[in-house]
Parts: C-alpha cells; sequence; structure tokens
C-alpha cells in the first residue's frame, strides 16, 4: 500500500455507520451500534467510556486486528473495510503501531532487539537506538524483558511502537498494569511522540483523568459515540491527578 | 449433572474438551500400546488353546516310532512298557501322486486308517465327505489342505504310485489332522500345502501295497500323566532296534507340531518384546505431555490455591485429568485389541487349519496396559505437581514476569549478522530451555527409532528371501531321490539336454547333540566348494566344505550352543546308523531352516556308503525347463522335483500369512505413533507460543514470518531428533528382528541407509504434516483475544 501523499490535509479515519456484531440470532451482541466519526490527523484522542461500550472493538478494527460486521472505515484514503488480509497485514506493518496493556514483548529478544524486530520489516524506521532514547530508556537496551520493570517494559513496548514512525499510534490501556508514577510517565512518552513525530494517538482507557491530556475526548456507551469533546485546554502528563 | 459433580469437576470436563484434539491424539497413542499388547498376547493364547484342544480331541501321540517291518504283536510289548497310556500302529509310505494338470508328481505320504472305528491316536476330523469303506481298496481320504490348494473335491478321482505299482483312486472325503497342520516334503525345508499329499487308505490296501501284511511300520504312543519321555523313547527304541527301528522321537521333532510350536514361539516373542516398546513410547509420550499440559495450567493453579484450595486438592484435579486421558487411551486400546485379536485369530485359524477356535484372551495384558499407562500418567504428572505445591498463590495474581532469557547471552559478531530478530527467538528459546527441547526431540527419535525398527524388519523379510533364493541357492530346481543312488545319476541328469549345471547332494537324518541340547534334523553332503547350493559365512563369502568336521548354520550353532572348535556328536538315523564326533569347523549364515553342512565324500565315508546321492540341484535352461521335467519324471528313482520359485512363493506365502504378517500391522501402528508424537510436539509448541505469534502478527509480521518463529523451532527439533532417533532406532531395529526371528526362519538385523532414510523420511512427512496443521492455527488465531489473556 502507498504511503498516502499527504497525510495531514487528510482526517487520519472516517467511519460512517459501522457496526460489529459478535454471533447470532439471540445471542447475538452488538458491540458497535452504528459508529460515524472523523479523527483528524495528528491529535492525540482518548477513547472513555465502560466496559463493554465498544471502544476497545472501534480501535481493533481501526488498527486492522479485526472486521466490522458493516459500515465504512477509512484511513486517510484507503477503505480499511474493503482490505483483504494480506493487505491488512501490510497495513498494520506500514502504518501502525500499537501498545497493549500487557506489553506483549518477546521475552526471549532484549529491548533493542524487540525494537528491531520492527525496524527489520519497516519501510522508513528510525535508529532503534534513538527509539529506545525516545522513551528514555537507551540505556538498558542491553536488557531482557524478564529484567525490566512493568513500566519500563512498556516503555519498550512504546519504543517499538514508534520506532517504525508509523502514522497513528494505537494504545489500549497502556497503562492498565502500572502504577501512577510509573503510569505517568509512560503517558508522557506517548504525548511526546505525538508532540515531537506528529503521530496520531488513539488511546483506549479506563482512568477518565487521562482525558485531560488529549486534544479530542470521545465517550462510548452501548456501543455508540455518546459525544465528541474536544479539549480547550490540555494538561500535560505530569499534572494529571490519578 | 450440576448437583452432582463439583466446579473443579465441571472445569475438568471443560478442560478436556478444550484440548480434545491433543487428549484424542494421546489417548490414540496409548491406545495402540495396549492393542499390540492385548492383540498379541490373546493370539498366542488363542493358538495354543487351540492347538491342545486340537491335539486332545483328536488323541495326536506323544512319540513316534517309525521302522522297517514290526509284527503286529510287537505293539503288545510296547503297550505294556512304563509309561505308556496308548499305542497304535500304522503302515504308512511314501508315494507320487499325479494329477491331471501337474506335470510333475507330487510326493504323497499314504497313511493307513484302522479296519474298525476311529484311531485310538492320531485321529482325523473328517471335513467333508464320508469314510472310505474298509471293504474298497480303491477309496481314500485326501488331507484337505491338499484338497484345497489343488481345487480337489469328494468324487475327484487320482492315480498314484506306491512302492512301483501305479493304482486308481476314488477320493471320498477331505480330512484334516493335527498331525499335518504343516505338511513339508522330505528334503524340503518349506512346508507347501499344494506340493506334499496325504492319502488315508483302509490298513489291507496300505499293508498290501508295501507288504506289510500282518506288520507296521510305525507305532503311535501315548505317555502316561508325568512319565518321563526321554525313558519311555529309549524304551521303545530298545524294543524296536532289532526290527529295524529308525529311531523314535517324540511331539517336538515331530515335523508339523515343529514348525507350529515356532510359529507360536515366534508370536510369543513378539508379543513380549514389540508390545512394551508401543507401550514404552506411549507412556513415554504421555509423560512429556501431561508434564507439559501441567506446565501451561501453572496460573490457574496458583488462582485455585488463592481460593482456598489445597495442594491435595489441587493435585488430584490435574491426576483426574491425566486418568482420564490414560484410562480412557488403555480401555479403548483393549476394546481394539480384543476386536483386532479375534479378527487375527480368525485368520490365523484359517491358516493354520484349526477346525474350530478357541479363543482366550489373556487377562493379565489388560491389567498391564491398564496399569503401565495410569503409571506414566501419573509419572509425568508428579514432577510437575511437585512445582504446585511451592507455587505460592499471590504468583497467579500478579502480571506474569516475562521468562527469563538473559542467560542465553547477547546476539554479537557473527550471530549478530546471521540471525535476524525471529532467528534469535528460535535459537534463544532453544538455548534457555535445553532440556525440555532436548525431550521433544527425545520424543520424536523414539517415534523415529520405532519406525525404524519396523521398517528394518520389513527389508529383513524380503533381506532372508533375497538372500536365500537368489545368493545361497542359485539353482533352478531340486531333485529328490526315493533312495540314496550311485553318483552315476548325476552324469545322467548332466547329458539332459537343456540342463546347464548339476550337483549332487546327499541328505541324511541325524540326532545332533551338544552338551545338554540336541536337535533332529539333516546333515546337507556338499561339494567342497558347491556352485549352486551353497554355504556362506555373514559377509556373504562362501565357505569351502573341508574333508573334515561340519559346517552349521547361525541357528542350529545357536540351538546346539556350539561354536567353532567344539566337537558336536552326529547319531546318524540311517543306514548303519554310526555316531560321528564332528568339530565345527565355521557357522554359515543360513537364514531359512537350522542346516548343517558336510563334504559329501565325508559323509557318504562315514556311512560307508561312497559314491551315493539323494538328490541333486539343477540350473535349467528356462526354455527347456518342460523337456527337462518330462525326462527326470521318467527317471527311475526320483521322488519329486521342487522348483525354486515355488520354495521362495511359499516361503513368501508363509511369511506374509503366519506369524510374519504381524510385522505390516506393526509397521502401521508405527506410524501412527511416529505421527502422534510429532504432532503433539507441535501442538505443544504452538500452544506455547500462541500469545507470542499473535502479537508478532499484530505488530504487521505476515503469516509465513510469524510461522517461521513456530516451525523454525519445530523444525529443528525435528532435525536434532533425526540423528538420535537413527542412534536408538538401531538398538530398535535389533530388538524387533531378534523378535519376528524363529527357527524356520531369521531376521537379520537390517539397519541400513534405506531404512534409517525411510524412517526419517516419515518422520518429515509427520513434522510438515503436523506443522501444516499448526500453521492452519496460527492463520486463524483470534489476533484481539490472543493478546488480551496474559500469559
Amino acid at each position: 500500500m502507498p504511503k498516502p501523499s499527504d497525510t495531514k490535509a487528510l482526517p487520519a479515519f472516517r467511519t460512517a455507520g459501522l457496526t460489529k456484531t459478535y454471533g447470532t440470532g439471540k445471542a447475538a451482541v452488538h458491540a458497535l451500534r452504528g459508529v460515524d466519526l472523523e479523527v483528524p490527523s495528528g491529535e492525540l484522542v482518548v477513547l472513555l467510556g465502560p466496559s463493554g461500550s465498544g471502544k476497545s472493538t472501534l480501535l481493533n478494527i481501526l488498527g486492522g486486528l479485526d472486521r466490522a460486521t458493516s459500515g465504512d472505515a477509512y484511513f486517510t484514503d484507503h477503505e480499511l473495510t474493503a482490505m483483504a488480509d494480506k493487505e491488512l497485514t501490510l497495513y498494520r506493518r506500514d502504518h501502525v503501531g500499537f501498545v497493549f496493556q500487557f506489553y506483549n514483548l518477546m521475552p526471549s529478544l532484549t529491548a533493542e532487539e524487540n525494537v528491531e524486530l520492527v525496524t527489520e520489516i519497516a519501510h522508513n524506521p528510525m535508529d532503534p537506538g534513538k527509539a529506545l532514547d525516545l522513551v528514555g530508556l537507551g540505556e538498558r537496551r542491553h536488557h531482557f524483558p524478564a529484567q525490566l520493570s512493568g513500566g519500563e517494559q512498556q516503555r519498550v513496548a512504546i519504543a517499538r511502537a514508534i520506532a517504525k514512525q508509523p502514522d497513528v499510534l494505537f494504545c489500549d490501556e497502556p497503562t492498565g498494569a502500572l502504577d501512577s508514577t510509573t503510569g505517568r510517565a509512560v503517558l508522557k512518552v506517548l504525548a511526546d511522540v505525538n508532540a515531537a513525530l506528529g503521530t496520531t494517538v488513539l488511546m483506549v482507557t479506563h482512568a477518565a483523568a487521562t482525558a485531560a491530556m488529549a486534544h479530542r475526548v470521545i465517550h462510548f456507551a452501548d456501543g455508540a459515540i455518546r459525544d465528541v469533546v474536544p479539549n480547550a485546554s490540555r494538561l500535560a502528563p505530569e499534572q494529571i491527578e490519578w | 449433572m450440576v448437583s452432582l459433580l463439583s466446579p473443579l469437576d465441571r472445569k475438568l470436563l471443560r478442560d478436556l474438551w478444550r484440548i480434545k484434539g491433543q487428549a484424542s491424539a494421546i489417548a490414540v497413542v496409548i491406545a495402540l500400546g495396549v492393542m499390540t499388547l492385548v492383540m498379541m498376547t490373546g493370539i498366542v493364547n488363542t493358538l495354543e488353546e487351540t492347538r491342545t484342544a486340537y491335539y486332545d480331541r483328536y488323541r495326536l501321540a506323544d512319540i513316534f516310532a517309525p521302522v522297517e517291518r514290526a509284527p503286529e504283536r510287537t505293539l503288545e510289548r510296547l503297550a505294556e512298557l512304563p509309561g505308556v497310556s496308548a499305542v497304535e500302529s500304522r503302515v504308512t509310505g511314501m508315494a507320487l501322486v499325479e494329477i491331471a494338470e501337474e506335470l510333475i508328481p507330487i510326493r504323497a505320504q499314504a497313511v493307513s486308517l484302522p479296519e474298525h472305528g476311529p484311531a485310538w491316536l492320531n485321529d482325523i476330523f473328517l471335513a467333508e465327505g464320508r469314510m472310505p469303506n474298509p471293504d474298497r481298496a480303491d477309496e481314500v481320504l485326501l488331507l484337505k489342505g491338499f484338497a484345497d490348494a489343488r481345487e480337489l473335491r469328494p468324487g475327484a478321482r487320482l492315480s498314484a504310485t506306491m512302492n512301483g505299482a501305479r493304482r486308481n483312486f476314488h477320493v471320498t472325503g477331505l480330512a484334516q489332522s493335527p498331525e499335518f497342520l504343516y505338511t513339508t516334503a522330505p528334503g524340503e525345508l518349506i512346508p507347501d500345502d499344494a506340493r506334499f499329499a496325504v492319502l488315508w487308505m483302509s490298513q489291507d490296501t496300505l499293508a498290501a501295497a508295501y507288504d506289510m501284511q500282518g506288520a507296521f511300520n510305525e507305532a503311535l504312543v501315548a505317555l502316561e500323566r508325568g512319565a518321563s519321555e526321554a525313558a519311555v523313547l529309549d524304551a521303545v527304541d530298545h524294543v524296536l532296534d532289532p526290527l529295524g527301528g529308525l529311531g523314535a522321537y517324540g511331539l517336538a521333532d515331530q515335523q508339523s507340531n515343529f514348525f507350529i510350536s515356532e510359529e507360536i514361539n515366534g508370536a510369543r516373542s513378539t508379543s513380549v518384546s514389540v508390545p512394551p516398546i508401543f507401550l514404552g513410547v506411549s507412556a513415554f509420550l504421555l509423560y512429556i505431555v501431561i508434564n507439559r499440559i501441567v506446565q501451561a495450567e501453572r496460573e490457574e493453579i496458583g488462582l485455585l490455591k488463592a481460593f482456598g484450595y489445597t495442594d491435595w486438592e489441587v493435585s488430584a484435579h490435574y491426576l483426574k485429568l491425566m486418568l482420564v486421558i490414560a484410562i480412557g487411551g488403555a480401555i479403548f486400546g483393549s476394546g481394539l485389541g480384543i476386536v483386532s485379536g479375534r479378527a487375527m485369530a480368525g485368520v490365523y485359524q484359517e491358516y493354520y487349519k484349526f477346525p474350530f477356535l478357541v479363543f482366550e484372551l489373556e487377562p493379565r495384558s489388560f491389567v498391564l496396559g491398564l496399569a503401565i499407562s495410569i503409571i506414566s500418567a501419573c509419572a509425568g504428572g508428579f514432577g510437575v505437581l511437585r512445582g504446585v505445591f511451592r507455587l505460592s498463590p499471590a504468583v497467579a495474581m500478579r502480571p506474569p514476569a516475562p521468562a527469563d532469557y538473559s542467560r542465553t547471552g547477547h546476539a554479537a559478531g557473527l550471530s549478530r549478522r546471521l540471525l535476524d530478530q525471529p532467528g534469535r527467538m528460535v535459537l534463544r528459546r532453544l538455548q534457555r530451555q535445553p532440556g525440555r527441547m532436548f525431550g521433544a526431540a527425545i520424543g520424536i527419535a523414539t517415534g523415529m527409532a520405532l519406525s525404524v525398527g519396523m521398517i528394518g524388519v520389513q527389508v529383513g523379510f524380503n533381506q532372508t528371501i533375497e538372500l536365500s533364493f537368489s545368493v545361497l541357492d542359485r539353482s533352478d530346481a531340486q531333485i529328490t531321490f526315493t533312495h540314496a543312488m550311485s553318483d552315476k545319476v548325476i552324469y545322467e541328469l548332466a547329458r539332459l539336454p537343456g540342463v546347464e549345471e548339476v550337483e549332487p547332494v546327499r541328505y541324511v537324518s541325524v540326532l545332533l547333540r551338544h552338551d545338554f541340547h540336541d536337535h533332529r534334523g539333516a546333515i546337507n553332503g556338499q561339494l567342497s566348494e558347491p556352485r549352486l547350493a551353497r554355504a556362506m559365512d555373514n559377509k556373504q563369502r562362501p565357505l569351502p566344505l573341508p574333508e573334515q568336521g561340519i559346517v552349521l548354520s547361525t541357528t542350529l550353532a545357536r540351538v546346539l550352543d556350539a561354536s567353532p572348535g567344539d566337537t558336536i556328536t552326529a547319531e546318524i538315523r540311517e543306514g548303519r546308523r554310526p555316531v560321528l564326533y564332528l568339530p565345527v569347523v565355521a557357522v554359515a549364515d543360513s537364514l531359512l531352516g537350522s542346516p548343517a553342512y558336510m563334504h559329501i565324500d565325508a559323509l557318504n565315508g562315514a556311512l560307508n556308503e561312497p559314491g551315493r546321492v539323494s538328490g541333486a540341484y539343477l540350473r535349467i535352461d528356462e526354455d527347456a525347463a518342460e523337456s527337462v521335467f518330462r525326462a527326470v519324471r521318467d527317471m527311475p528313482g526320483v521322488a519329486g522335483i521342487g522348483l525354486k520359485q515355488d520354495m521362495r512363493n511359499s516361503i513368501q506365502s508363509i511369511m506374509d500369512s503366519g506369524m510374519g504378517a504381524m510385522r505390516f500391522i506393526m509397521l502401521g501402528i508405527a506410524g501412527i505413533v511416529t505421527f502422534g508424537i510429532v504432532y503433539n510436539s507441535a501442538r505443544i509448541a504452538y500452544a506455547e507460543r500462541a500469545r507470542d505469534l499473535a502479537s508478532l502478527r499484530v505488530i504487521g509480521f505476515s503469516r509465513a514470518e510469524a510461522a517461521f518463529v513456530l516451525l523454525g523451532e519445530l523444525g529443528l527439533i525435528t532435525l536434532t531428533a533425526l540423528p538420535l532417533g537413527a542412534l536408538m532406532g538401531y538398538g530398535m531395529a535389533a530388538l524387533v528382528s531378534a523378535a519376528f526371528s524363529t527357527e524356520v526362519y531369521s531376521i537379520p538385523l537390517m539397519f541400513d541407509a534405506h531404512t534409517v532414510g525411510t524412517a526419517a523420511l516419515a518422520v518429515l512427512v509427520s513434522a510438515a504434516l503436523s506443522g501444516w496443521l499448526v500453521k492452519r492455527d496460527l492463520d486463524r488465531i483470534e489476533l484481539v483475544s490472543a493478546l488480551k489473556t496474559r500469559e
């Protein structure tokens, strides 16, 4: 898939009437019930909502991990909902970075090698050392995951996600397994990446306070968007009360 | 149902359902191990019970005493001997039977029927038709095996030459007899239904034909319970020797009984050695798999303990899981064993020509199969469950620490340049858990060794035939004379058009003794450097026959426990019946029967019968074969012609239909077990890596790239297993070929490139197929849910 010529001009994501249903008949669960949304490029967007409200489902569909039942979803001018499996793999490979609650690092690779895992297959990666420097772990590049704390592991995961210089960064509960101090440090890294590289960041979280650092907050309820609130004044991650 | 089952038991059922694929793969492997045990012991028991019942019901004699001519009254003296419970006399003689479609007459034994009522000993089972009328001299019963092979039915007519006179007979019925389960023409090694007939007719008719009025030439003796066979044999010989006794012998030396005993012995040694191998392999697999299943449940174990379950309750829960698989497999295997044992016993009943079958299973085999399955399941579990006791519940409540790879070292220098990250992932995993990886490799190697053993045996059977009929024996046909003839006959044969080469042979029946061992058989007297029928050493170099001494076949040397340098005693049972003391000069690698070889002149010299031959090997121009046979048939003193091709076919059929047929079934089982092991290894590797693989897919690795990490590991383990499997296969092949060898045929240890290569190929194909199956699962992996779970 070619790199979009001018990503900044188009919204990063657009969806129209997006639905997702698990199961059929009486057992059917409607995870998304028609989502219309536009995410401008370069923003840090926080998705808030109770469990089962559909925010993670949306993230998974936009991230190319899952397929919608109906409706359209676009990444810039590419129709995600029309992509075949192989194209979705290429989409994830070339444009998307992921950060998960449980880090998902390869235990058998060092911090640097975990980053290299991605830079080896990316088109325009940054130097793995630089990515680790960005998350403040340049000194610990040769440590294996087992030798790192939870917060450090999550920062390696972020370094791994940004090293390919993705257009978008998806974070699903990135601080969910961390204490508040470590969590704040991780959020700061995400905000820095967004500011420094212009990467669009979509973050799903339970922690409502996190919303204060976003450009835009999307509230979910019952598989639909309840409202979208742009933040007039953003807080720095350090200022967030946990 | 809900009220009956505890929550843990419901968890157990759901866990079983979740791992149903793997659980059934293990259960099937166990089942096959138990099946071979139950089936083989069942077949051995059934054959033995059936044989015993058959012998009892038809009163087969314990002692056979051939004599040249003994007056009827001699029988009373035999009956009075201590230890004798019953005696019977009969007349028997050799005959040549001519049937319509056969150019060459067929050798036959004529046996007398008592004048009135059934025989006291060696009774017959009338399978079809009616008994001959004692007053009709032209009515006979025919051995059913021969009749079936030649498609003769009651009502058929045949002519037979007996004692030089030709007579026409009318077949009134077909009979079976425990005495003739297997029939072998004199001088031939291999039983063949089609090439030896038995005719029963009235005593009067036979006595007239063989000049035995008022006399008999064979006494049958039954022993009292507990009587000493050796003592009675001596006593019988003592009575008959003055009348031309040819040496009484016991049932063990009776030809048909010898063959059937060897088959049963072969089955027994196979049943003792092969099923434990299968069972052992299954047990080992069960151990490895259970070990890993419990390992993977580590976190749930911690949770259960956190809820307040005791160590013992938790252990019992997992033990139950293993036992359900193990016991389920064992019960399934017992069922399979009963069904297949019954089916095979039916096949063998037909093959061995038993008129009925006493199907009897070995109860111990069920207990043993079940016990081994349970013990190996428990052994597999206990090692891991010790970890259960050590595991603190808190461990399960925290996010898991990633496995520590820090001791595997950093990639530097060469490995850094050569290996990409996925390559390093594969290598580090092998480095970090060498024990586990080695265990998996050993598992696969064991499966491969099993295949090496079973494939080696197939090749061994072929080798036995190939070596016997192409290398050792290069003749086309073998002629047997009715009695030892002057060697002038060799020149007559050589002059026949179409005969390319003739080689004389002198057979002498003999009782060989060494220390406490003895063997009743024959000595082949041959030229010092024969070209057609040769004795060879184990490197297939011809062994010349020296002027003195005897060459023993490997089997015979084993039976007599004799080796070169030893002196053995040979009691010749013919002519002036000399006793010879012969040094063993060499051991010949014969794979069929247990022959002994001497220089023909030395043998004739010992008998004081120079220049005598009892048969000849011929090499014949194929186009002239028919004219040669016609000419030979009309020569005086010819008892029969055996074609090598026929002999080859009959040994092939014995190997393929008798106990040797088990090798095909076992090869199939070995294949399934090998696949089962490889497949399980792949499944386990997949289960352990599912989350990592999903992560790789998420960050943009294609299916093939992610699969490399999994299949690379499986590939490395498989490659490690190949040399190990070849090594272990050598031992397995030795064990299996020894188990399949009998005194009738030996199966050489075949451990060659072909055998190992085929087994390796089977492992590689299994690995490829297993890899494909797990890759299919990897392709379908639910990325989202795989990421949500921790580890």
